[in-house]
């Protein structure tokens, strides 16, 4: 981003006003943090999320839910989902969504829209590049907040898909210097979303591999974020045009269309436009409803021919007629953590973001695909999550804060390459324990996909006798050890005794074993288990209390070289040694 | 992995290293991959922090240890950090009028930006440490001037009418108009800006504009120039007013002093009015950018212009170019009449000739044909022949002479010549151009 942005100087650090922004292609947030706790804002209309839509008649402007009106009554002159055409060339762009406003046109390759915006009765439609779009609609933004805050917003962080490219990182950038909006930085969207739930007071940071599935209105991204230490990675992501709200709308947009003909025949709603803007709103306004109660009602009002429509729809039929699109979901999220490496099994926490995420079969179907280990985190299924879709401008929010205080070329430089590009570890690194019945066991402490330099400390006990311990410190990595059912016999997998000495990758499970013990498992059983890999060192603690605890701190240098620190906790000096 | 379930193993006898500890691999290049991390998050303002200064993990801790410590030192003592000046110790309570309000309270650096909770604080501890009962049990008794002052100046500065008029005195927070020789180093913007923010402290209507810098919009600086020439200010001067005596005996000379206070006080109003014009007066004369903002005005007001005069020269040319055209066209027409003129006479001069030349051969091909006769033509004869030949001629035009002549050259026959004759007049008389009884000599 750095290399892209001619912008201009902004304002010193002192008289920033800075806001986190989530500029979406359905509905954009902007959000506020007041002593370190972000909010998400609500307009002058009281919407929280606005609508990414612009419209004109007589020369006014209206935007967000204001204008989302209008796209039954005017939509000629109200411009929707433009936000992912910005920086890009008209022979590139998937114009379906436009279809029901006014159509994206091409100028000299580039994308614009041509709307009436004056008002007069002769003045000529203006053809808007989509750059001037997204100014406008970008100071709208930025004058809610700054009626909300009660100062004039001068800077904003905004949230960006992880495909966005340079050149459209540029456009963004360009058309918020544009309505007077200095950018502190662009994030990317997923991280924003775990920042958003990592920034809450009673999270911890932890060493967790973390899905972010954020289903919008127009496309779903997910992206495998390895949170390590509060750094976060992206390991792999995924972007889908055909599993978004705007599926979900298509199907009880569909459903209703069909239930009006039985009722009515005659013609079909959808084949006119007017009555088709009518369903699609009605149908988003059910589906939302749908998400929070169990039964809604869609009613439109001279769907057709003058006709009147009513009618109820409860949620187990609508997730009967949407599985498709449903389990789509399941799939997209599954091949993500599959690009990624990695196995359901090894993700900690599934995020769920964006306005889609409401829906709750969405989030169980998830729940169904991860073990109980993880955590889904969506409205349906904790109720402590976050409201989905203000995570990202949350997240924006609190980026935003942290770094209003710094000089622009500050943060340039912080965010460039040289600093953000790291060596990651492949293999973890931990201690060689025993367990109880007298396996080894690995304990990481280092996990794979670290950024280095890392620093990790784990406590361990020694024996309890007491005495002089090895202190082993060895790579590791995991495999996925599938266990057949053994009907009627539930004996465990007793390879332990002969496990004690050898350092065979497929002995160190059998402490996990005495849970399997009892279940009645008709599936088979997978589980993540630890291999011990080349041993890097070992150290000698001498004398260690009955009781103690063995302190060992692992410290990977951003040369790869490895310091090892051990001690017994309460204990002065101790071993350090360098690899 | 829950670490009360495993415990380390017991070391094996006969193990020994160095210092108690062995290196037995490493981390290779292999066993990393290079991954960006997403800027974001105050870890990651961490992890910039450690890698652009280069700091360990332990070294950054300490660092940043520190600075939170000395924060919260700061956050305790910012208020009185300032150093007391001994002068200002030594002063009378009663002169409480010529003493720096603020600097008693050891808030200099904020003055009037100070918030009512930074006076108070401030108070409370200049209180605690001048209290005069401290001082008398350190065994200075009676020293209680000091804190008088203190108690004046809260006094002030925690009644916003007194303040506001305090403030409007206190010279302290002016801020000086820049020299010709600080300019010169070229921090016009800033160096004018900081005058005009402190100007701007006795604004009535706020926001501001600010001064801006040479990026600034003709509209910005037109408003900050606007706003200043048309400067709202609540600056009043009752502060140095003189103090009126306040008995009651003599009631004219309190008048008087009132009176002349008054006076005072308007003459310095309109004496600081003025003053804050010339200061944007000298301002606005170096500022760079109204110079510039004039000249675009202009260069687009002389584009007009010089479009103008473009038109109209051009205009003209091409009148003057037609006309030339015209001219020469009609030069060239007239020049070609003459030279056609002339033409036509050499072609009739040549066409004379011609006829001239055929006329001789004419009447040598009867004189070569000795007039039609044998021997010696007698003189009636040739005139006769000679007077029919003149006869033709006259009546067939040039070009029939002409071919009349090509068939008689070469012909030396005299039959044959008479032949070519008769045939001639033959077709003249069958044309009706001649009468057979006009010619004597020709006839057959």
């Amino acid at each position: 981003m750095s290399e892209t942005k001619p912008q201009k100087p902004g304002p010193a650090p002192g008289d920033r006003a800075a806001i986190g922004i989530t500029f979406g292609n359905s509905n954009s947030s902007i959000a506020v943090t007041v002593d370190d706790k972000a909010e998400v804002v609500a307009n002058e209309d009281g919407d929280r999320q606005i609508p990414t839509i612009l419209s004109y008649i007589d020369g006014e402007e209206y935007y967000g839910q204001q204008a989302k009106a209008f796209l039954v009554r005017n939509p000629k002159n109200t411009i929707a989902y433009f936000r992912d055409f910005l920086g890009k060339d008209f022979k590139s762009i998937d114009p379906t969504h436009n279809h029901a406003s006014v159509h994206p046109q091409d100028v000299d390759g580039t994308v614009a829209f041509t709307v009436k915006d004056k008002a007069g009765e002769d003045d000529e439609p203006s053809t808007l590049p989509v750059s001037e779009v997204s100014t406008r609609y970008i100071r709208r933004l930025v004058t809610a907040a700054s009626e909300y805050l009660g100062k004039k917003v001068t800077s904003a962080v905004i949230t960006v898909p992880t495909n966005f490219t340079d050149k459209q990182k540029a456009a963004l950038v360009a058309a918020a210097n544009a309505a007077d909006l200095e950018v502190l930085q662009l994030i990317s969207e997923p991280v924003a979303a775990v920042l958003a739930y990592d920034a809450r007071p009673e999270a911890e940071i932890k060493d967790k591999i973390v899905v972010v599935a954020e289903l919008g209105g127009t496309r779903s991204d997910v992206a495998v974020v390895a949170s390590r230490g509060g750094l976060y990675t992206i390991l792999a992501t995924a972007h889908d045009y055909e599993f978004a709200g705007a599926a979900l709308d298509k199907i009880l947009i569909d459903h209703f269309a069909k239930e009006f003909m039985k009722r009515h025949p005659g013609a079909d709603p959808r084949e006119n436009a007017r009555s088709l803007a009518k369903l699609k709103l009605e149908s988003e306004a059910t589906k939302k409803a749908l998400s929070i109660g169990n039964n809604a009602s869609f009613s439109i009002e001279s769907l057709s021919e003058g006709i009147d429509f009513a009618s109820t729809i409860n949620r187990l039929r609508y997730e009967t007629i949407a599985r498709n699109v449903l389990e789509g979901f399941n799939r997209l999220v599954e091949s993500v953590v599959k690009k990624a490496g990695l196995d359901v099994l090894d993700v900690d926490e599934v995020i769920l973001s964006g306005g889609t995420s409401h829906t709750p079969r969405i989030a169980t179907n998830l729940g169904s695909i991860f073990p109980s280990s993880t955590t889904i985190l969506a409205p349906a299924t904790i109720l402590t999550a976050i409201n989905p879709s203000e995570l990202l401008a949350r997240g924006a929010a609190l980026q935003a804060s942290l770094i209003q205080e710094y000089e622009a070329e500050d943060i340039d430089q912080s965010i460039h390459a040289a600093v953000t590009t790291v060596p990651h570890i492949t293999n973890a690194i931990g201690v060689v324990s025993v367990s109880e019945s007298g396996d080894e066991v690995f304990v990481p402490v280092v996990l794979p996909d670290t950024a280095v330099p890392a620093r990790r400390t784990v406590y361990v006990a020694a024996p309890k006798a007491g005495g002089d311990v090895l202190v082993k410190i060895a790579e590791g990595n995991t495999h996925i050890k599938v266990t057949k059912p053994e009907p009627k016999q539930a004996a465990k997998p007793n390879g332990n005794s002969k496990a004690a000495k050898v350092e065979d990758a497929d002995d160190s499970d059998a402490d996990e074993s005495d849970f399997s013990e009892d279940e009645e498992d008709e599936e088979e059983k997978r589980e993540k288990v630890w291999n011990i890999g080349a041993t890097l060192a070992e150290a000698a603690i001498r004398g260690v209390k009955k009781g103690g605890k063995v302190e060992v701190t692992i410290n990977v240098g951003a040369d790869l070289g490895v310091t090892i620190t051990t001690r017994e906790v309460g204990a002065k000096g101790g071993v350090r040694g360098v690899l | 992995m829950a670490a009360t379930l495993v415990s380390l193993p017991a070391l094996p006898e006969r193990w020994a290293a160095e210092k108690d500890f062995k290196s037995v691999g490493k981390l290779t290049k292999d066993s990393a991959t290079q991954r960006t991390i997403e800027p974001v998050g105050p870890h990651f303002l961490a992890h910039a922090r450690r890698a652009r200064h280069k700091r360990t993990f332990s070294e950054d801790d300490r660092i940043q240890a520190q600075e939170r410590a000395k924060k919260v030192e700061e956050d305790n003592d910012s208020e009185i950090s300032e150093p007391e000046d001994p002068m200002m110790l030594q002063r009378e309570a009663k002169d409480w009028k010529g003493q720096d309000h603020y600097k008693v309270l050891g808030l200099s650096k904020y003055r009037y930006k100070a918030t009512e909770d930074q006076i108070k604080r401030a108070h409370r501890k200049k209180v605690l440490k001048h209290h005069p009962d401290k001082k008398a049990a350190a065994g200075r008794t009676e020293d209680d001037n000091f804190f008088k002052c203190i108690q004046k100046a809260t006094e002030v500065l925690l009644d916003p009418v007194k303040r506001r008029q305090f403030d409007s005195v206190d010279s302290e927070a002016d801020v000086e108009p820049p020299t010709k020789k600080q300019l010169v180093k070229g921090n016009f913007y800033k160096l004018w800006g900081s005058v005009f923010k402190a100007e701007a402290r006795f604004s009535k209507t706020k926001p501001v504009p600010l001064f801006g810098d040479n990026k600034s919009t003709k509209e910005e600086v037109e408003n900050f120039y606007n706003f200043f020439y048309n400067f709202d200010s609540w600056r009043s001067f009752e502060y140095l007013d003189e103090d009126v005596p306040d008995d009651n005996e003599n009631r004219d000379q309190k008048r008087h002093m009132e009176r002349k206070n008054t006076n005072a006080r308007k003459k310095k109003k309109a004496e600081d009015n003025a003053r804050l014009r010339k200061l944007l007066d000298d301002c606005s004369a170096a500022d760079e950018r109204i110079k510039r903002f004039r000249q675009e005005a202009n260069a687009a007001k002389n584009k007009k212009r010089l479009e103008k005069e473009a038109a109209e020269k051009k205009a003209a040319e091409d009148a003057a170019a037609k006309k030339e055209a015209d001219e020469k066209a009609a030069k060239e027409a007239e020049e070609k009449a003459k030279v056609d003129r002339e033409a036509n006479k050499k072609a009739k001069e040549a066409a004379k000739n011609a006829v001239k030349k055929n006329k001789r051969v004419l009447r040598g091909s009867v004189k070569d044909a000795n007039y039609f006769v044998t021997g010696d033509a007698p003189a009636s004869t040739i005139e006769a022949v000679l007077g029919d030949i003149d006869l033709v001629q006259a009546k067939i035009d040039p070009d029939e002479i002409a071919a009349l002549s090509a068939k008689l050259t070469g012909l030396k026959v005299a039959d044959e010549i008479k032949g070519v004759w008769t045939d001639e007049v033959k077709r003249l008389v069958g044309a009706g151009k001649l009468k057979g009884d006009e010619i004597k000599a020709l006839k057959s």
